[in-house]
C-alpha cells in the first residue's frame, strides 16, 4: 500500500467521510474510492463496481471474485457516534468506555460547569440546549443517543429531538416511575406510543449495575446488543 | 478513534520516521474465527507490532511473513486453518479458517 493512499484514507476518515479500498489480493494493486476520489492502479469492471456499492450499503468488508482474481473490498466508515446529554458523573466513565469501543463521543449539557474540559478531556463538548445541538449533529443510523441528566428540562427536549432522528439507539436514565411520567409528557408533546417505544428506559441492560462504571457497562452493552441484534443467538440455537 | 484508525495512524507515523512497515489484514474468514474481516496488524522492520489478526494464535507466523514482505516488497496471501498443514504448529484453536493479506507500506 502506498503511504499517500493511506494518508488520504486517514484524512477522509478524520473528516467523517466514507472510503473504500479495493485490493487485488494476488498482485497487491489497489484503488481508493471515496467522495470525489478514485486513486490507484487497479481497473474495475461493472460487476465489481456493483459489488462495491453493495458492500458500502451493507457496511461490510468482504472478498469477492473480480475479473482477474479475488478482490478485497474494505469499507471504512467514519466512527459510530454516541451523543450523551448530561455531563454528569456517569457520563465521564461512559465517554471513556465508548471511545474505547470505537465511538466518537459528543457530550451536550447547557450547564457549562458540568461540561468542562477538565471533566471530559478529549471529548467534544456542546454547551447549548440539546434541542439546538442535536438536530445540527444530524444523528443517523450509526448514532446512539443517551440522556443522563434526570432533569426533564434538559432530557425532554433532547428525547424529542432524538425521536425525530434516525438514531439506532435512544436511551434515557431514570426509574420505571420516572419513565412512565416521561411517556405522559411526550404524549402531550404529540409523540405516540410507537415513538416512545424507541426509548430504552430505564437505560441499559439490567445487570444490577450500581457504580458509575457498572452503569456505563450496562448502557454500552445495551447499545451493542441493539447494534448487533441480528448476531444475537439464543442458547438453544447454539446447542443446535 | 477506532482500533483500525489507531493501527493505521501509527503505521503511517512509523513509515514517516523511516521504519520499514508492513500491514496484515484479515480478508476472508470461514467458520468461527477470532477476528473479523478487516482486522489489522502493523509490523515494523524490527518485528514490533500493533493490532491483531487472530487474537494471538497466528500472529507469530504473520509477523515472520511481514518481515519478509518488508524486505522484498512482494505482497502475500496467507492461509491459516485446521486443514492447513501449518495448523499443527500455528493453527487456530477455535477451528476456523482465515486468509490474511500482507503488504508493504511504501
Amino acid at each position: 500500500m502506498k503511504i499517500t493512499l493511506l494518508e488520504r484514507r486517514l484524512a477522509e476518515q478524520h473528516a467523517g467521510r466514507t472510503t473504500v479500498l479495493v485490493t487485488d489480493i494476488k498482485t497487491g494493486a489497489q484503488l481508493l474510492l471515496g467522495d470525489g476520489i478514485a486513486e490507484g492502479d487497479l481497473a474495475l469492471d461493472n460487476e465489481a463496481r456493483a459489488a462495491i456499492n453493495r458492500a458500502v450499503i451493507e457496511d461490510k468488508s468482504q472478498t469477492i471474485d473480480g475479473p482477474a482474481g479475488p478482490l478485497f473490498i474494505e469499507v471504512w466508515n467514519p466512527p459510530m457516534r454516541l451523543v450523551v446529554v448530561g455531563a454528569v458523573h456517569i457520563a465521564q466513565t461512559l465517554a471513556r468506555m465508548a471511545v474505547e469501543t470505537g465511538y466518537a463521543v459528543t457530550i451536550i449539557d447547557p450547564r457549562s460547569a458540568f461540561a468542562s474540559e477538565e471533566r471530559f478531556p478529549g471529548v467534544t463538548l456542546a454547551t447549548d440546549w440539546p434541542d439546538e445541538v442535536l438536530p445540527a449533529l444530524k444523528p443517523d443510523k450509526r448514532t446512539a443517543i443517551v440522556t443522563l441528566t434526570h432533569d426533564p428540562k434538559i432530557d425532554d427536549p433532547a428525547l424529542q429531538a432524538a425521536l425525530k432522528s434516525d438514531a439506532f439507539y435512544i436511551g434515557a436514565l431514570g426509574s420505571r416511575r420516572t419513565h412512565a411520567k416521561r411517556a405522559e409528557r411526550l404524549a402531550t408533546a404529540g409523540f405516540d406510543a410507537t415513538a416512545f417505544a424507541r426509548i430504552h428506559g430505564p437505560v441499559g441492560l439490567d445487570i444490577g449495575a450500581l457504580t458509575p462504571g457498572e452503569i456505563a457497562v450496562s448502557i454500552l452493552a445495551e447499545i451493542t446488543a441493539v447494534l448487533r441484534r441480528d448476531r444475537i443467538k439464543t442458547k438453544e440455537d447454539k446447542a443446535a | 478513534m477506532s482500533d483500525t484508525d489507531q493501527i493505521l495512524s501509527e503505521a503511517a507515523l512509523w513509515h514517516r520516521a523511516g521504519r520499514g512497515v508492513a500491514l496484515a489484514t484479515v480478508v476472508t474468514t470461514w467458520g468461527s474465527s477470532p477476528r473479523p474481516v478487516g482486522s489489522k496488524l502493523a509490523v515494523d522492520d524490527q518485528g514490533r507490532f500493533i493490532g491483531s489478526v487472530s487474537g494471538g494464535c497466528v500472529e507469530g507466523a504473520v509477523v515472520e511473513s511481514a518481515l519478509d514482505t518488508i524486505r522484498t516488497g512482494t505482497p502475500k496471501l496467507l492461509d491459516f486453518g485446521v486443514t492447513d498443514e501449518q495448523a499443527w504448529d500455528v493453527g487456530l484453536a477455535c477451528g476456523g479458517k482465515v486468509q490474511i493479506f500482507v503488504e508493504r507500506l511504501s
